[in-house]
């Protein structure tokens, strides 16, 4: 009523927006690359507010950018951890896709990753002295247990889910934190009297495969390590994109997600769906808990996820679920990443500068989605404005 | 569920006149620890049940409850460093740290009701900007933690008034004047939400924005206005972790794990405000509950039951989930709308 009043009767609104039909593929990248850059520009002001370096004329801007490339790729070693990062990175977004893809809002990776690195690593454990299991056993009984763990973790909420429609999101969160918890518990049960941390594990270490595919001298050390990381993330994707997109499983996912009444209607059972598809998704969980467990840390504490649970959730929701975007948004995270944490480091900025970098491109390209599906029209300026103008 | 809520209240009156009668003072500071402890939670629950009546699930509150305690310790560093008196510094913390809380809370609304950015996803990333902002605050903060907390003359005296002078029960002292506040404000809530036409107005619009735009209701508005609201009551609760109840600057650390908590608090309370007192002061007893069994005497403890003391509150959190998913009651769902963009041209 008090709106009328004061608009006057008739008048048009100054900013009135309608949905898009459709948006030609390259003026929607055009967009999400505007955005991108805008989002740059806020960071540069924003390292400007908390770096003396930059205040005091000893560092520049230009520095500033330069920053964010040498962070990711300015040595070899440099280039081989940012691919390895992503690849992990990777593996645990993966794992949330086809949960996501039906709407099931899965924010429990972290704690499915952390449960999978440590059933990965209580496998190796007890059997570490068992000398009579080759190396090869072991770390397929390693791979066994994570993906055995991660899929309990995953499926404790679906079946709520599909049973009562417990609410997922909360559930998944709950979950990430009673794993911390059961970490700290084993850790206590596995830490003998008299030392702070677990160390190292003696056997199950992914390199002792490596090495004997590839020649281990023609390769730098962390360059083995890699190497199987990488290479497990790229096949992955590939995988998952085409479970999802040619499969019946794929579709019956897509279709819970889309409509869960047509999919009753068709004779989808949604039950079966959801339980389903949570266990692959515990599983992938798995997959990289064992990547980490075998591959990387050869050890395990609260800390092993690093986060990637969460920052997956931005993975996987950037790259529109779809496997192969990902690689490359997987990638964007990590080189914000891994720029921010050089930057915080050359340019003296303390505290954790790379969550604030990611957070606010996140904004940026969270936002960006707006203009890709609505269309802004400003009221155009006639000379004869109120009677004829349309309401 | 209000019968249990009077019932768990009673319980905690009765359980404190017994604490008092019999001087068992380890039982007393455990309750009073609690319930201080909980009040976190009140704040960060109360604000965002606002937030989920206007039909937005707003997953940035850790990161909000982090940037409200930064920018109130950032505000009240400076204060302390100009001289401000001792009132002064308190009243300016609160406001600082609502101020930042409700810039994070505007760019929130910002990005899912004017640009309609999915809520999820907005608040996840609210939450990794805040917790970093948040530490990067921290760590230009200079003025070392005696300076405004230790002294027993200093803004400690107002945080805590009016048990700041030591009665016969000095437990009580725990509590002060930002703890009364978060039970005002959780009265008041509630009050404001299920008595007013305002709170009508913004239920309809949690429900069914459509239906509320149809009937006058200035959509935007009402949503704006409870995100931004909420968000500076959950940014209070940082404030008052870090301030109050910690006293320690390093005490933004473990904020986000309790924005977690408040968010699941919500459905705990089932989005009424007043039913978060009880619930916080049930977790808070959840939370403290290893520390202090560890103490008695009579009890073994070693450090495996520790951590699956620690465990509880998260457990309890997931078994309320399932048993209010199963009773299945009208009146105890999230609000219909919740999670879901309104576009007025859309069908």
């Amino acid at each position: 009523m008090t709106e009328k009043k004061r608009g006057g009767e008739g008048r048009e609104p100054l900013i009135h927006l309608s949905k898009r039909a459709a948006i030609p593929f390259w003026h929607a990248w055009l967009i999400r690359i505007a955005a991108v850059a805008l989002g740059m520009v806020a960071c540069g002001l924003v390292a400007y507010l908390l770096s003396d370096k930059l205040q005091n004329g000893k560092k520049t801007l230009s520095d500033f950018y330069e920053t964010f490339i040498t962070g990711s790729f300015g040595s070899e070693r440099k280039l081989w951890k940012f691919l390895k990062d992503v690849a992990v990175l990777l593996c645990i977004s993966l794992a949330l896709v086809p949960a996501f893809k039906m709407r099931f809002w899965n924010i429990g990776g972290e704690g499915q990753t952390l449960v999978s690195v440590l059933g990965a690593v209580a496998v190796a454990f007890y059997l570490q002295d068992q000398e009579n299991i080759p190396e090869w056993l072991l770390l397929l009984l390693m791979c066994l247990g994570a993906l055995v763990s991660g899929a309990i973790w995953a499926l404790i909420p679906a079946l709520f889910r599909a049973k009562w429609g417990t609410n997922e999101t909360l559930f998944t969160l709950m979950m990430n934190y009673v794993a911390t918890y059961l970490v700290s518990l084993m850790l206590i049960v596995w830490i003998p009297n008299g030392q702070t941390s677990l160390g190292t594990l003696k056997r199950g270490a992914l390199r002792s495969v490596t090495e004997q595919v590839i020649n281990k001298n023609d390769f730098k050390d962390f360059i083995v390590d890699y190497i199987p990381i990488i290479l497990i993330a790229i096949i992955l994707s590939a995988l998952l994109f085409i479970y999802l997109r040619y499969t019946k499983h794929g579709y019956e996912i897509s279709v819970v997600g889309e409509s869960i009444n047509t999919a009753r209607y068709i004779g989808i059972n949604e039950k079966k769906v959801i339980i389903r598809t949570m266990l692959l998704s515990g599983m992938l969980c798995g997959i990289a808990g064992f990547l980490i467990a075998a591959g990387l840390d050869q050890t395990v504490n609260v800390d092993s996820a690093q986060g990637y649970g969460f920052t997956g959730i931005m993975v996987a929701w950037l790259g529109k679920f779809n496997p192969l975007i990902m690689l490359l948004t997987a990638g964007i995270i990590q080189l914000l990443d891994h720029g921010a944490a050089q930057i915080s480091k050359d340019f003296n900025v303390r505290g954790a500068f790379p969550e604030v970098i990611v957070g606010i491109i996140l904004f940026f390209i969270i936002g960006s989605e707006f203009f890709i599906n609505y269309q802004v029209h400003f009221r155009k300026f006639r000379k004869k404005t109120g009677k004829e103008a349309v309401q | 569920m209000k019968k249990l809520g009077i019932g768990f209240f009673l319980g905690f009156l009765i359980a404190g006149i017994l604490c008092m009668l019999f001087d068992m003072t380890s039982w007393m500071g455990f309750i009073v620890d609690s319930l201080a402890f909980g009040a976190v939670f009140v704040y960060g629950s109360t604000g965002e049940i606002l937030t989920e009546k206007a039909g937005h699930l707003n997953l940035g509150v850790p990161g909000i409850m982090c940037m409200g305690g930064a920018g109130g310790c950032y505000v009240i560093n400076e204060a302390v460093k100009s001289g401000a008196s001792p009132m002064m510094i308190v009243i300016l913390g609160i406001l600082g740290a609502l101020v930042a809380s409700m810039l994070c809370g505007l760019l929130y609304s910002f990005i899912t009701v004017t640009l309609r950015g999915n809520q999820n996803v907005t608040g996840l990333a609210l939450t990794i900007f805040g917790v970093g902002l948040s530490k990067v605050i921290m760590s230009l903060s200079t003025v070392s933690s005696e300076l405004y907390l230790g002294a027993n003359d200093g803004p400690k005296m107002f945080f805590r008034w009016p048990f700041d002078q030591p009665l016969t029960f000095t437990q009580l002292t725990r509590f002060g004047v930002m703890f009364f506040l978060a039970i005002a404000i959780a009265m008041a809530a509630g009050w404001v939400l299920f008595r007013t036409r305002v709170g009508l107005n913004l239920r309809a619009v949690g429900e069914n924005p459509a239906t509320a735009d149809a009937a006058g209701i200035n959509v935007t508005r009402y949503k704006y206005l409870a995100t931004c609201i909420g968000s500076g009551i959950s940014g209070l609760g940082g404030l008052y972790y870090i301030m109050d109840y910690m006293q320690s600057p390093e005490a933004y650390k473990t904020i986000e794990a309790l924005g977690w908590m408040s968010v699941a608090l919500v459905i705990f309370a089932l989005w009424r405000p007043p039913l978060t007192i009880v619930g916080s002061a049930v977790f808070g007893i959840l939370f403290s509950c290893s520390d202090f069994i560890s103490h008695l005497e009579w009890i073994q403890t070693n450090m495996i039951t520790k951590y699956l003391l620690q465990m509880l509150p998260y457990a309890v959190t997931i078994l309320v989930l399932i048993i209010t998913s199963i009773k299945g009651k009208k009146e105890n769902q999230p609000p219909a709308s919740l999670g879901l963009s309104y576009f007025r041209e859309e069908r």
